[in-house]
């Protein structure tokens, strides 16, 4: 019974000053708003990144040679690559898998000669693991073991006037320092956008770029898609406990080692948008700051009486913060219904800015922004909008401790 | 004119005074002032000093503010789409003053090779002389020299790309590109030197030989693959490109750096948008917190209002004395935020290490330090948007301040 009395007293005394009220829950809806939504596109874009560069090529997982990642080089390559990489479908029992072998040369065609990455793959699995194969604009993707065929990017194409049905002939030296070389008929021609692997990428079938550069059964990379970026780490431990004592001469490499610049450009974009929303929750909480003292500076008389009549301080500070949460818990609940909504529309239709298209290319997203809804990026905003309205709440309330009745009571 | 003068001076004194009336809330409010506009330019400054750094290596990239070469070069960058070396009334009008420097150049993509490994590379042949004003490669040199004349016969490598080579300087390289009848031609270098960058992919993709050199091994005579010029202010490109379009031959291809990179135009572009949207979010937000003060300070004053107004004072000065009011606030909040903002940007501009998250800036574009870079116009756009939407926002109150009807006012408890 008694907290209800102070319930109703607290949401009485809200509105003994409607407008005031409103102005600060106001200042709370608004910076809800706008937290909700720049944490949803946030949340959105960073995942599409992630999505976009690792499914493209990377993959979430790679076995590679302990050295192959900081010196690219075709001697550091794992032995009998096809069994390990099949060894590793059946024990995870997981198809997406696919081993890779990488080498160097010079790609001419009858009018250019370009440097050119070429990319030995399993053409059976290689579709799993990344997008590439599906982005096959001309043509048509590898045959599984068929040889002599290659699938080169759309810039690479157009750099050496080549288009699918053409020969193309490549240059460059094998596993044993012996000359590789090889002439194949280009299939097919891949558009990914990703100006890196338009320009300098050729895929041939694993088998036939073996033979060429006397790998031996070697390859360099067994690529490992996860079927959810949540299970990564799972899948990671998993194939850890496989690896068993082969681990000096395998290493695991997880996406954040393969694509560093990735997660540093999410930090580095997280840390601003933190030091913005900090800013806004700070300004909030002064708002409420205000409010609140205000409110209790001008019941000095109001409380004074209430005191001599024997209400404890404690009591009244207890009223002045139940006032705080009930006026938060309004800003909340407003906020979060006006931030659903705002970005519940633009997760439909998507929303973009000018010069937001020669940044998309650069971060591999798509030319519109989807913010993505979720109870995190409803509620973190929020959430610490009114941890902060509280917090600010409590020099107001202490203030009543300092009350002395007699003198309250005579304040004007 | 002197009534007028001392009727202002009176209502300044009101203003001034009315606001400490209530120190706890003008405190409470000048401190929220402080913080946004403090984060408003701290911010700004951050931002304005990444793009900035962006621009600058972006352009050192390109390299250069404008460049000339054969319409289809951009897109297909082979050797069959040469120039030649500009003359008549190009050559001239790039000797003209607003040309800070300018050089020739050929690029060409090529293939290097050591004793052990082979890469493809974005092979350079440079007039050493510019290139420090071009592509500040030569300051950037961490072994060995730069290349000293046109027809030196070193090569200069990035230490990434000597690195996958495992190569060092001194020692011989073979370089192997095509000439226009797409016959290979190769020869050996001597690596004279190693430089550094800041982004890595261009540690690793370009290397610099001499021109005359490279013309040698392509057989293409004196021509040359672009006209590199760089003008003294990349900002203001416009006038200099203009002259330079006019004095180009018909059969070559002019551009602007915003037309070549449009990642770099558009976040030169966006950058004035991103500080407006930012100032006006933090205004908004300190909005409410500024007409609730206006509000309350009306509403406590209704008697005296009254009063005043039943003593003659027009309704017209009542709304300028709130006015002033929220004017002296905002002024008081304006300069305590400049302040602050200034004390804490002037100690960060010598530099903030972000290596921690170095591969991520350079993804965007940017180096691994930051150099916040505190510019009068944005300093200007911050205060100038508070002061407007500041006033803009308080003449409600103040209106409603002065259609109070006195004898009600009056009596009002």
């Amino acid at each position: 019974m008694q907290t209800n009395v102070g319930l109703i007293l607290a949401w009485r005394n809200l509105w003994r000053h409607g407008r005031r009220t409103w102005l600060t829950i106001g200042a709370m809806v608004f910076s809800n708003t706008l937290l909700i939504f720049s944490i949803s596109l946030q949340f959105g874009s960073y995942d599409m990144m992630i999505d976009n560069t690792l499914h493209t090529f990377s993959g979430h997982l790679q076995l590679q040679h302990p050295r192959y990642l900081d010196e690219n080089k075709m001697r550091y390559a794992l032995a009998d690559i096809d069994s390990v990489a099949q060894d590793l479908r059946d024990e995870l029992g997981l198809s997406s898998v696919s081993a890779r072998a990488a080498g160097f040369a010079l790609a001419s065609s009858a009018e250019r000669s370009y440097g050119v990455q070429i990319l030995g793959v399993d053409a059976a699995h290689e579709p799993l693991v990344s997008t590439l194969p599906g982005l096959v604009k001309q043509g048509r993707y590898l045959k599984p073991g068929a040889s002599e065929e290659i699938v080169i990017g759309a810039v690479l194409a157009r750099n050496l006037k080549i288009s699918p049905g053409d020969e193309l002939t490549f240059l460059g030296s094998g596993f044993d320092d012996s000359f590789a070389a090889g002439v194949v008929r280009v299939v097919g021609i891949f558009d990914s956008g990703v100006p890196d692997l338009d320009r300098a990428m050729a895929q041939v079938n694993l088998g036939y770029f073996q033979q060429t550069f006397a790998m031996r059964g070697h390859g360099h990379s067994i690529v490992v898609r996860a079927s959810h970026i949540d299970e990564i780490e799972q899948l990671m431990q998993r194939i850890s406990a496989t690896l068993g004592g082969g681990a000096d001469e395998v290493a695991l490499r997880h996406w954040d080692e393969l694509q560093p610049g990735l997660r540093q450009a999410i930090q580095a974009d997280m840390t601003s948008a933190w030091f913005m929303y900090i800013v806004l929750i700070v300004l909030v909480a002064f708002s409420v700051l205000n409010t609140q003292l205000m409110a209790v500076l001008e019941r000095t008389r109001e409380f004074g009486t209430m005191m001599a009549l024997g209400l404890k301080p404690s009591r009244l500070a207890r009223l002045v913060m139940v006032e705080t949460a009930l006026m938060t818990a309004l800003g909340l609940a407003i906020g979060i219904t006006f931030g659903f909504f705002l970005t519940w529309y633009l997760s439909a239709v998507g929303f973009s800015y000018p010069g937001m298209e020669e940044m998309a290319v650069k971060f591999n997203l798509p030319d519109r922004m989807y913010p993505a809804i979720s109870v995190i990026s409803l509620t973190l905003g929020p959430g610490i909008v009114a941890v902060g309205s509280l917090l600010a709440a409590i020099y107001p309330a202490t203030r009543l401790y300092l009350l002395l009745p007699i003198e309250a009571m005579r304040a004007v | 004119m002197r009534a007028l003068g001392q009727q202002f001076n009176t209502l300044l004194t009101l203003s001034w005074r009315n606001l400490w009336r209530n120190h706890r809330r003008t405190l409470i409010m000048l401190g929220a002032i402080s913080v946004g506009v403090w984060a408003m330019i701290f911010m700004t400054a951050l931002m304005r000093g990444m793009v900035d750094d962006m621009l600058d290596q972006g352009i050192r990239n390109l390299p250069g503010h404008i460049q000339i070469q054969h319409p289809l070069f951009l897109d297909d960058p082979s050797v069959v789409n040469n120039i030649p070396p500009p003359d008549g009334a190009l050559q001239q009008a790039l000797n003209q003053p607003g040309v800070k420097r300018w050089a020739t150049r050929i690029r060409v993509p090529a293939v290097i090779a050591s004793e052990r490994e082979s890469r493809g590379i974005n092979l350079l042949g440079v007039e050493p002389a510019a290139e420090a004003d071009l592509s500040g490669i030569p300051t950037q040199i961490s072994d060995g020299r730069f290349l000293d004349s046109n027809q030196d016969e070193g090569i200069v490598i990035g230490a990434r790309l000597a690195r996958d080579l495992e190569t060092r300087l001194g020692k011989r390289v073979v370089v192997m590109s095509q000439d226009p009848d797409n016959n290979i031609s190769e020869r050996g270098f001597r690596i004279v030197g190693i430089y550094r960058a800041e982004i890595a992919a261009m540690e690793e993709f370009n290397v610099y030989a001499a021109r005359d050199t490279l013309q040698q091994l392509l057989g293409i005579d004196n021509r040359v693959s672009q006209i590199i010029a760089v003008g003294n202010d990349y900002r203001n490109i416009e006038p200099l490109y203009r002259r330079l379009a006019a004095a180009t031959p018909d059969g070559l291809e002019i551009k602007p750096w915003y037309e070549i990179d449009t990642y770099l135009a558009a976040m030169f572009n966006m950058m004035d948008g991103f500080v407006l949207v930012w100032v006006i979010i933090i205004f908004m937000a300190l909005s409410f917190g500024l007409v609730n003060t206006l509000v309350m300070a009306v509403f406590e004053r209704v008697r005296e209002i009254g009063l005043i107004q039943a003593l003659g004072m027009r309704p017209r000065l009542i709304v300028y004395q709130i006015l002033l009011e929220s004017l002296l606030l905002l002024l008081t909040g304006l300069t305590i935020g400049n302040l602050l903002a200034l004390v804490t940007v002037k100690p960060l501009e010598s530099g903030l290490d972000v290596s921690i998250v170095a591969e991520g800036m350079a993804m965007m574009g940017a180096g691994s330090m930051l150099y916040p870079k505190l510019t009068l116009h944005d300093v200007v756009l911050a205060n100038t948007v508070v002061i407007i939407l500041g006033i803009l926002t308080s003449i409600l109150p103040a209106w409603r301040a002065a259609r109070l009807n006195p004898v009600r006012a009056l009596n009002t408890t």
